[in-house]
């Protein structure tokens, strides 16, 4: 049985770091991907395109995503129909169709939505600029609403969510000096707007892509690469720097673009540490983080993770505000420095006292990298902004929200 | 699992299902078969509740006829009889005037599993491939697949097969790809749908309406075909170039490898193929999901095994991420290594130190070996970075570094004083066994150089009662015997005491035949034992073979966007042979096999060149019978013949085989006993496969000292078989070939001899 022996291999090495994508179980292959603690899996028998299988399986998360809202366990178990009927409509193996659209007049079932038991929306905390008015803001999980049935009973509300996605990569050598600057955006739609209506995404008019390009008078917003989705037409883009599609509804991933070496504003974060051996066997190590964001936006969630050596004990600790919080994970060996919040501009500070058995010639060697991640809501790195949204025919809400994150930001000491 | 109160639960539904109020009610009647359906998918027994869930189907609930469908294919093959129940019923549906409920009756009857459900199949999917709604022709054409795999081995119906073909002329995109995957599925056995001429440029033509999936299938159907002409061949290049522009990897993927094999004969759109596919490629190396990110990751290594360089101006985007598992930073690793060059070497080599203090072990000393490997070229600056992380004082990092310095002192003997002024204090740090052989290897054999390396082999003596490893007490054995011939006066009372106890009093026979051999050895004078011990200390020869050398793109054209890569191609090759016979269909056409074969002679990636020192392990016994046998009389062999891996292949290849024969071979190889065994009698090996590989290569050549060479292959297909041996010479001189294959025999049976 596949299943039972996906779960004896997970059971038994996964933890152990032998973690693969693609089992071999006696002449049939298992491929699966995770999402959020889920894992959705295929078998092959045969020679089968392993970039078609992964990307089919990431595609079947976001069409369930759109279908049944959320994804977990539960809501899962309560969609049971649903999922089948989706699954069926693949035909059990040989793709027949993923766009939503035609998906949704195909399948007949209503999406049941789990009720979280907290009143608390934690979703809506964070992903829109602080500075932003309470009743402009579209509460954070009406993005993640299902699609409505076609055949549904009262029309569905017309919204349009637009996200500026960043992630950065980052590596800064001890000495301060940017070894590598890596942005990987995308600009992800979700549409409940009734199908046919036209839409108008007019980009930052500075946007250049290549680096030898050279337009408007601003600041230009340089990127190295950028493709798009299949279904948008570029007939303005060379001029006005406008995308034109009819969104299918549901789920889909606009744009992505990378950028290389170069970002307008400064690194969100600079690390000076001072490590002090104090013999026989304690470390005083005194680290100060500086936001460099502009005054105004901030970051949330930030969490450093500093590798010490092998053999700290306890650690004792003088944090700067009564917020942060620290303490030494063992397993992974490194102290978490978790911070909920830092405005742009301000600087942290922070004294550890490592005792271990003994200090070794090497313990610098042992000492760091550090790794940040961290969220910078409403921003986007590459400085790339919507001017505008236009729908045709009618009007909607429309919502762009912007949000930078780490995908790997490394502080060398 | 057995579901505890399945049955009580059955009765109730089987109560709501038949209550005449709840079938009145649509909602209340799907809610319950959904609670059947709930249950089997938890694993309980539902099968009693056939009848009420077939007349539950017969509703105008499209919902509830999905569910039941679910249901009805998931039990038919336990209950045939009854199953013939709903077969009445979905045959009318068959005629339904929703094409959405058609459709569902004929994939629902596809479905059910059950001897004798063709005769009802026939007549509804012949009028379903004629449907006017797409979405039926979609579902019977799938059908037919089904329906003939039902058949077993039955001829295939030539009236259908005609009938696919030509819907593949159907105005609807899917019902062309679907006509496609039918009749691969049917026609298996004859190797998959055939693309001819027409067809092809039809498939051409009708890609700008696919969607993506049905555009990478398209694209990998395709490779079957092979262009008349040069021009027709650039024609469909030229069509399918916006292809690789795709936002979709799959397409872009397929398109590549399409691409490759179809510019099987013109290396430089190959190149330009490879230069276009990087940024994909590395897009999806940074990708969010790591699935995808590994797969492609595992595509960059293909790529460079052929363009070493391809992607070196991007090797930072190769850094490992904190919180990326394991399997992902190794692939990381083994890609920055390939891609080190004078200019990033300084960048890599810093980042591949940040990861040798890892809190996992595991990576941590893969990270060391990573730098071992670049120090073949870049010797100094790793051998400085391996020395500093000595100073930490770790078991494993300890233990990783001595043993990349064992293999850096037998490749690079330009860097051995450096690695003998590093080795003083391991000792103390490391427990495991393969790193205190690295290190007793070191003592012994540069002994001369490092001062203390006689107190540190006695520290090894004194405990040697506490030794748990036999492997450290032989290693120990023969390395005190080497330093006994370099530093006689301070090693001589602690190798007295060392044979003692390995006589009189070990229990390892292994370890005690050893220690017998060398005392015999002692007797016969010092400079016998010279002879024996005093092989060479390095052979810089072996790192550049194990440098792969370029392959052809055409080596693994085949392979690309395929499991294959995923795998690793030993691994694949383990995959497959435990299936019966991998039908010829997922073999794309390629180059003829036995010219690709031989292309990949030497180079192939999955052969690795062991490390072995001269004095591994081998028992007594052993090396005596081959001292002993004399050498053929005519024929003398010269010691070091030095051939390079690139000069064997090229005269392996021009030259045709003299002489075959099979030898009786059972268990596995040794290499390493097979190897050295080889170096006594003076022939050498210049490449060989894993041990425990299927098949399992070897190339070994010799020479006499009239400059004929002797080069040989040894073959063994699978464990307990026959050895094959094919000797080529590069002159006619049939003596001396029958003097080189009787030793070669005589060789090559002792070896049996001792492992059987």
């Amino acid at each position: 049985d596949v299943l039972e022996a996906f779960w004896g291999d997970f059971r038994g090495g996964f933890g152990g770091g032998t973690e693969r994508e693609i089992l071999d179980l006696g002449g049939l292959h298992f491929a699966h991907v995770r999402h959020g603690g889920l894992f959705f899996g295929a078998s092959t028998e045969g020679d089968a395109s392993p970039f078609t299988i992964i990307e089919f399986l990431n595609r079947l998360v976001t069409l369930l995503r759109d279908f049944c809202g959320p994804l977990s366990e539960k809501s899962l178990g309560m969609n049971l129909a649903l999922v089948g009927e989706l699954l069926e409509e693949l035909d059990f193996g040989h793709i027949q169709t993923t766009t939503p659209e035609v998906l949704r007049s195909l399948v007949q079932s209503e999406p049941e939505v789990p009720k979280p038991f907290s009143l608390l929306d934690l979703g809506s905390v964070g992903l829109f600029g602080a500075e932003t008015q309470q009743s402009r803001v579209a509460p954070g999980a009406a993005a993640a609403r299902p699609l409505p049935p076609a055949r549904g009973d009262q029309p569905p509300r017309p919204e349009l969510f637009v996200d500026v996605l960043e992630r950065l990569s980052v590596v800064i050598a001890a000495n301060g000096s940017p070894l590598k600057v890596e942005v990987q955006g995308e600009i992800r739609l979700k549409s409940f707007l009734p199908p046919g209506t036209e839409l108008r995404i007019g980009l930052t008019e500075e946007f250049c892509v290549g680096k030898s390009e050279l337009r408007g008078y601003g600041t230009p917003v340089r990127v190295d690469e950028c493709s798009f989705h299949s279904s948008v037409s570029l007939a303005e883009f060379g001029s006005r720097r406008v995308l034109s599609l009819r969104p299918e509804p549901g789920e889909m991933t606009l744009m992505q673009y990378q950028v290389q070496d170069e970002i307008p504003a400064p690194l969100p974060f600079r690390l000076f540490p001072t490590a002090r051996a104090q013999p026989p066997n304690r470390i005083h190590l005194y680290l100060k983080l500086r936001c460099d964001l502009p005054p105004k936006s901030q970051a949330i969630n930030v969490c450093l993770q500093l590798p010490v050596p092998k053999g700290v004990s306890s650690l004792s600790q003088e944090l700067s505000s009564p917020d942060q919080s620290a303490e030494l994970d063992l397993g992974s060996r490194s102290i978490r420095w978790e911070i909920p919040k830092i405005q742009g501009g301000s600087q942290l500070s922070a004294l550890f006292k490592l005792d271990l058995p003994s200090l070794g010639r090497a313990w610098r060697l042992e000492l760091g990298p550090a790794h940040a991640s961290f969220e910078l809501p409403g921003l986007s790195c590459s400085g790339l902004r919507v001017r505008f949204l236009r729908l045709l025919p009618g009007t909607a809400p429309r919502w762009v929200r912007y949000r930078s994150c780490s995908q790997h930001y490394v502080l060398r000491l | 699992m057995p579901y505890l109160g399945g049955e009580e639960a059955q009765r109730e539904l089987r109560r709501a299902l038949s209550n005449p109020h709840v079938q009145a009610d649509p909602a209340r009647y799907r809610g319950a078969v959904l609670r059947v359906i709930r249950l089997m998918s938890q694993g309980a027994d539902v099968s009693g509740l056939f009848p009420e869930m077939v007349k539950a189907g017969a509703v105008a609930d499209v919902v509830q006829k999905k569910l039941v469908s679910f249901y009805v294919r998931a039990q038919a093959p336990r209950q045939p009889q009854l199953a013939l129940l709903a077969v009445n019923s979905l045959r009318k549906d068959c005629a339904h005037p929703s094409p959405a409920v058609r459709g569902l009756a004929l994939r629902t009857m596809c479905g059910l599993r059950m001897p004798g459900i063709q005769e009802y199949l026939q007549q509804p999917l012949v009028n379903g491939l004629r449907d006017k709604a797409s979405y039926v022709r979609r579902v019977a054409v799938l059908g037919c697949a089904k329906m003939v795999k039902l058949q077993g081995d039955c001829e295939v119906d030539g009236a259908l097969v005609n009938e696919l073909y030509s819907l593949l002329r159907d105005q609807d995109p899917i019902v062309v790809v679907n006509c496609l995957r039918a009749l691969e599925e049917i026609l298996k056995k004859e190797g998959g749908v055939v693309i001819n001429k027409p067809i092809a440029h039809h498939l051409l033509n009708r890609m700008p309406d696919l969607d993506q999936w049905g555009q990478s299938e398209v694209l990998t159907f395709l490779l079957r075909y092979k262009p008349r002409s040069e021009d027709e061949l650039f024609d469909i290049l030229n069509l399918l170039d916006g292809y690789l522009k795709s936002s979709s990897p799959s397409v872009v993927m397929a398109a590549t490898k399409l691409f490759l094999v179809l510019a099987r004969e013109y290396p430089d759109v190959q190149a330009d193929v490879l230069v276009r596919v990087k940024g994909p490629l590395l897009s999806a190396c940074t990708s969010e999901s790591r699935e995808l990110c590994f797969t492609a990751l595992c595509h960059v290594r293909q790529i460079l095994r052929s363009l070493p360089g391809h992607f070196s101006s991007h090797y930072k985007k190769f850094f490992c991420s904190y919180s990326e598992p394991h399997y992902i930073k190794c692939q990381k690793m083994e890609v920055l290594c390939e891609l080190v060059n004078d200019e990033n070497v300084q960048q890599v080599l810093e980042e591949l130190k940040g990861y040798c203090t890892d809190v996992s072990e595991e990576l941590a000393q893969g990270a060391i070996f990573a730098i071992a490997n670049i120090a073949r070229t870049y010797t100094e600056q790793c051998v400085g970075i391996l020395t500093e992380l000595l100073g930490l004082q770790q078991e494993h990092i300890t233990s990783a570094v001595v043993r990349a310095f064992r293999d850096l002192a037998w490749l690079c003997p330009q860097c051995t004083d450096a690695v003998c002024q590093a080795l003083p204090g391991c000792e103390d740090t490391i427990q495991d066994s393969e790193g205190k052989q690295a290190l007793i290897w070191l003592l012994g054999t540069h002994g001369e150089k490092i001062p203390n390396a006689p107190y540190v082999l006695e520290d090894f003596v004194e405990s040697v009662k506490s030794e748990s490893f036999p492997a450290v007490k032989m290693e120990l054995l023969t390395a005190l015997l080497r330093l006994f011939l370099a530093r006689p006066a301070e090693c001589q009372d602690m190798l007295g005491r060392l044979l003692y106890y390995c006589i009189e009093e070990e229990q390892d026979m292994a370890v005690r035949d050893r220690g017998l051999f060398y005392y015999r050895l002692l007797q016969s004078g010092v400079e016998e034992v010279r002879r024996v011990l005093c092989s060479p200390k390095s052979d810089p020869s072996m790192g550049l073979l194990g440098d792969q050398s370029k392959q052809p793109v055409n080596a693994w054209a085949s392979e690309f966007n395929t499991l294959a890569t995923i795998y690793g191609r030993e691994r694949w090759a383990l995959a497959t042979a435990q299936q019966p016979v991998e039908p010829s269909h997922s073999c794309p056409p390629c180059a003829d096999s036995s010219s690709r074969d031989t292309e990949s002679l030497v180079s192939e990636g999955n052969k690795e060149v062991p490390e072995v020192h001269p004095d591994t392990p081998m028992s007594e016994g052993n090396k005596e019978l081959l001292k002993a046998h004399p050498d053929a009389g005519s024929l003398s062999l010269i010691p070091d013949v030095s051939l390079t891996a690139e000069q064997f292949e090229k005269t392996w290849l021009s030259l045709d085989t003299c002489c075959q024969l099979s030898l009786p071979w059972c268990g596995p190889v040794h290499a390493d006993t097979i190897q050295t065994a080889l170096r006594v009698v003076h022939i050498q090996t210049i490449a060989m496969s894993k041990a425990g590989a299927q098949p399992w290569k070897a190339y070994l050549s010799a020479q006499d000292d009239s400059g004929c060479l002797f080069l040989t292959e040894l073959l063994l297909e699978a464990a307990d078989s026959e050895l094959q041996v094919s000797v080529k010479q590069n002159e006619a001189k049939p003596e001396a070939l029958q003097s080189f294959i009787s030793a070669l025999r005589t060789v090559l049976e002792a070896v049996a001899g001792l492992e059987s």
